[in-house]
């Protein structure tokens, strides 16, 4: 037992080296002529997944540099992004813009990349470079964008002799006629909680208009008023004719009730097409604006920037910021548009003639459209958007109450906090 | 010794623990199913269908896609140290505290087993600002501090197991006799000679059962790597087996293929060391 | 942790077996000393760092407001967190309210299902090892893949369950994890599939432990097989009683794997545990509130902790 202890001492201790090697490292990061750099994604399912590597391929064939790829599921990130940012990140990772990405700037955990934009600027309008900046700096590059909007297949509203609504009413009176005919009128799933701020988001706007969203978001207006009170008015009616199940399934499953014509119609981004991958049913989809409620008609729509961010650490590893301004060239863009056509390149010199029907659409859809917002949780605090709206909203759905009184109360105390 | 009362009733108990078994195997035969069948297969047919072809094309992507091989060698940088280190101080503690009256020796064993009590979360945040706050050259660390290494959670595995390892080793070196070590008094042997030479090895069957028990416990954690790895290449299995739900979403048959694989080392160790293992969950339990 | 390491109390034997004599430290060298102070003072400062010192830290920081970054940052703010977290935030009383109901589905249910088997399988019957490796099986498991087992069963077309009810793939199908009505539980069911097996196997340890010539007493005596039971049996397994009911009650404080890796606690499965952790880590961090949440959680697991410390120790010193 004597021996037998003081092996055990030795294997513990002989452990040590082991695990140096497994949780430290070259400090390849703070060098700044490292030839080495790595992203960290939160594009995990394939079709996007591909794209991010095709991106990363190119850019190591282009420079010579090497990228470490980390690809974490999207939840895994978003959900632990302050304790991420906080402990070992990668060099650059997959972000959003909006107050999603300022508040992390602001913290201080972002590293401003206006080296890169000094080259790729150009590719990027006034409305681009507003959502990449905090505080006079810039801090993301985009990569893509995709608006929110009704999808739907032609060949099942064609059966039915379904017409595109164009008002609130005739959306209400569309999926009365649609649960006659045996659908559920509009698929969704809220599983992840955050879907649901799509439906309120467009409600919001319509009903109040866009300045209203951008304004609730930063909690320049109340909560406890008869604005945010007529959003979930509108809901109620819009309510019964969701899918029941929502809380239980994911976007990707509720996707699936509309390709497999369950559903008449789904209020979601273009990524759809990341899910819905068969190519009869990608012909068959079409989409149109969220209808006209009150205000502003259809002027607003909702059309959130993915794009990347650098993180602290990275600061003033060159290898880091070439990535990031090759991740703002039309090449890269399209590198990683050849394997997820859901999407819409951002960069001005990227290579449109590609488009498929449904993405020219969507650009036209962006073009014409006077105001854009991010989305929920990337315009308000993310505390708000996390822990208070997505078990509020969830809560709705459940048995349809809100009690907005606690929601204002909830965000004073939040808005102090942050 | 067979009981006379006991004969009577058996048909019925066997029904009743037969229906129980079924219960409680159901579960686990349905993932094993589910495991063996192409996702084609269940496409077309459906998963409460008996089509073939039954094979092990699942387990062979889920263990290269999901990545397990890393996951299940991490889960082995964690598990080694954090059990070694955990009964070596354990056992040190527990001869202290057992073998020696002092003034505060309860006092430290009531802390001691109390802190193994306590839900982890009521630690959670104080130990991860603690762990940022403290640098580590990058030799040690690609963080720069203690944040997302295997030195945080083994730290902290071991913090919290030795409040139980100490508690029953201690209740296991009372019952030695204390003429053992008086007798070593005698001949002059120190503290250390002692614990060493005479209590160590008559513990060993204590030391056995703990052993495979914390290795599956910490096999099996969950909450602490969580909270402070966040490479996901660094995760061990239990925490790394959850994110292949994100990566494998709806792929039922992959999900299922992934669990089956987790299981199996556990199984290995249970089958191995299954008389260790319900000894160490019952140590003073019953006699011995 | 995936798992109440509670340790299994010895005081009866402590209480029985001749006690070696301790020594006495004043009677020590020099050396001696130092070794026996290294031996108690290693464990003792890690115990202290990394356990007491974090309580006491989070206690502190339940009064104040801080977003995690600078410690400069950290403001006191008296109990406000303690009010916010009380009066306006929603999901605090679901989450008390679940863990009450956890509390008493493994204490009225499972727990009493686990003493059933072992009483059960305490008897002389053909395969008894065979069921015993059957219920304990679940207990080797981590509780990770209990949720993720358990998600194959209840999966709303693809589950065994709705298969077997026949509802699968129609609009009938009850979504067992999804419906905030019935995920608890269903969530519960998984749990005491696995908490079920591990009471068993440790009252079956104790009843084997347990002194055949007491059971021999009561049949002389004339006493059926239930009320020996109840009237001898039960009562000499005072101690393991407690411990079961100790575990029991830390068990439904600590829950938290399962009901993350189903949907992160969230939609009508929200536990205490767990929205300590969402305030804490999540992309909202919000510090103080998280922190007083996790002093909540301390307060009323000491209750338990401190039960079973008195019952332990009391008698053995």
């Amino acid at each position: 037992m004597h021996r037998r202890s003081v092996l055990k001492g030795t294997a513990a201790l002989g452990a040590i080296p082991i695990l140096a090697a497994c949780s430290g490292g070259d400090p390849a990061t703070q060098a700044a002529d490292s030839k080495a750099t790595s992203l960290g994604s939160g594009l995990a399912d394939a079709v996007p997944k591909s794209g991010i590597q095709a991106m990363v391929d190119l850019f190591q064939q282009q420079s010579g540099d090497t990228v470490r790829l980390n690809v974490m599921p999207r939840d895994q990130l978003v959900n632990n992004i302050s304790t991420y940012l906080q402990a070992n990140p990668e060099d650059v990772i997959t972000w959003f813009a909006g107050y999603r990405m300022r508040y992390y700037a602001g913290k201080g955990l972002l590293a401003p990349v206006d080296d890169a934009w000094e080259t790729i600027g150009k590719n990027f309008g006034a409305g681009l470079a507003d959502a990449s900046a905090y505080q006079g700096k810039k801090y993301l590059i985009p990569n893509y964008n995709y608006p929110w909007a009704v999808f739907y297949r032609k060949s099942v509203w064609q059966q039915h002799g379904y017409q595109v609504p164009g008002t609130w009413d005739e959306l209400l009176a569309l999926c009365a006629t649609m649960k006659k005919d045996g659908l559920s009128p509009i698929a969704f799933g809220d599983k992840d909680g955050w879907p649901a701020m799509g439906t309120f988001d467009y409600l919001n706007m319509r009903t109040n208009g866009y300045q209203f969203h951008v304004d609730l978001c930063a909690h320049h207006e109340s909560w406890d008023s008869p604005k945010v009170q007529a959003v979930f008015d509108n809901w109620t009616a819009l309510l019964p004719y969701q899918d029941t199940g929502a809380l239980g399934a994911t976007w990707q499953q509720a996707a699936h009730n509309m390709a497999n014509k369950k559903s008449g119609m789904y209020l979601i981004g273009t990524f759809l097409l990341q899910e819905i991958t068969d190519k009869s049913i990608v012909d068959d989809l079409d989409f149109f604006p969220f209808p006209a409620i009150a205000v502003e008609g259809t002027d607003a729509i909702e059309a959130p920037i993915d794009g990347f961010v650098m993180t602290r650490r990275a600061e003033k590893n060159k290898a880091a910021m070439d990535f990031l301004s090759f991740l703002g060239t039309g090449a890269a863009q399209d590198a990683y548009a050849s394997k997820d056509s859901s999407n819409l390149q951002t960069a001005a010199d990227a290579n449109t003639s590609t488009f498929s029907p449904i993405q020219k659409k969507a650009a036209e859809m962006i073009a014409q459209s006077k105001k854009v917002s991010q989305f929920f949780d990337r315009d308000a605090l993310p505390a708000m958007a996390n822990n208070v709206m997505i078990p509020a909203l969830q809560s709705f759905l459940k048995d349809g109450k809100v009690d907005l009184k606690n929601l204002e109360t909830q965000a004073k105390t939040l808005y102090a906090a942050a | 010794m067979r009981r006379p009362t006991q004969n009577v009733r058996h048909s019925g108990t066997h029904v009743f623990l037969l229906a129980m078994s079924a219960l409680w195997l159901a579960p686990l035969l349905w993932t094993l199913y589910t495991s063996l069948r192409p996702k084609e297969v269940t496409d077309k047919y459906g998963y409460w269908s008996l089509h073939g072809p039954f094979n092990l094309h699942n387990f062979g992507t889920a263990w290269t896609d999901g990545d397990l091989p890393r996951y299940f060698v991490n889960s082995l940088y964690i598990a080694v140290p954090s059990v070694l280190l955990t009964l070596a101080l354990a056992s040190m503690m527990a001869f202290a505290v057992s073998r020696y009256t002092w003034k505060f020796n309860v006092t430290l064993l009531i802390l001691f087993t109390a802190g193994n009590m306590l839900p982890p979360q009521v630690l959670a945040a104080p130990l991860f600002e603690m762990f940022k706050h403290t640098p580590l050259p990058y030799v040690l660390s690609t963080s720069g501090s203690l944040l997302d290494t295997y030195y945080a959670v083994i730290a902290v595995e071991v913090a919290f197991q030795l409040g139980f390892c100490t508690f029953v080793l201690s209740n296991y070196m009372k019952t030695l006799p204390g003429e053992l070590t008086e007798a070593a008094l005698v001949d002059g042997a120190g503290v250390w000679r002692q614990f060493r030479r005479i209590i160590l090895p008559l513990t060993r069957p204590a030391l056995a059962a703990l052993a495979t028990l914390q290795v599956i416990w910490l096999y099996n954690d969950f909450f602490w790597p969580l909270l402070f790895l966040s490479s996901g290449d660094r995760l061990p299995i239990t925490t790394g087996v959850n994110s292949l739900q994100g990566q494998f979403l709806m792929n039922y048959n992959l999900i299922a293929a992934g669990a089956t694989l987790t299981v199996i080392p556990t199984l290995i160790v249970y089958l191995a060391l299954q008389r260790h293992f319900v000894a160490g969950l019952t140590l003073g339990a019953s006699k011995g | 942790m995936t798992q109440t390491t509670a340790p299994v109390p010895v005081a009866t034997e402590v209480e029985r077996a001749p006690r070696a004599r301790a020594g006495r430290v004043r009677r020590l060298t020099g050396s001696d000393r130092l070794v026996l102070g290294l031996m108690v003072g290693v464990p003792t400062l890690i115990q202290a760092v990394l356990i007491w010192i974090p309580t006491l830290l989070s206690i502190g920081l339940s009064v104040t407001r801080w977003n995690g970054l600078a410690l400069s940052g950290i403001k006191p703010v008296g109990l406000d967190n303690y009010r916010y977290a009380l009066r306006d935030y929603p999901p605090f009383w679901p989450a008390i309210a679940h863990n009450v109901i956890w509390l008493g589905f493994l204490a009225l249910v499972a727990t009493p299902l686990g003493v059933l088997l072992a009483v059960v399988l305490d008897q002389q019957i053909r395969f008894t090892r065979l069921y015993q490796s059957v219920f304990f099986t679940p207990v080797m498991l981590s509780l990770v893949l209990v949720g993720i087992v358990w998600q194959l069963v209840y999966a709303r077309n693809e589950g065994l369950l709705n298969n077997l009810l026949g509802t699968a793939g129609t609009n009938g199908a009850v979504d067992w994890l999804g419906d905030p009505h019935v995920n608890l539980w269903a969530a519960l069911i998984a749990t005491g599939w696995r908490h079920a097996g591990y009471i068993m196997v440790l009252y079956l340890a104790g009843l084997k432990g347990l002194d055949p010539s007491l059971r021999e007493a009561a049949s002389i005596d004339g006493a059926t097989g239930r009320q020996t039971l109840f009237r001898v049996v039960f009562p000499a397994m005072r101690q393991i009683n407690i411990l079961v009911v100790v575990i029991t009650f830390i068990e439904a404080l600590r829950a938290f794997d399962i009901v993350w890796v189903i949907n992160h606690g969230t939609n009508g499965l929200e536990l205490l545990s767990v929205l300590v952790i969402q305030n804490l880590v999540g992309e909202g961090q919000v510090i103080g509130v998280g922190s007083a949440l996790a002093v909540l959680l301390l307060i009323v697991s000491l209750i338990p902790i401190v039960i079973y410390l008195v019952r332990t120790f009391r008698k053995a010193d």
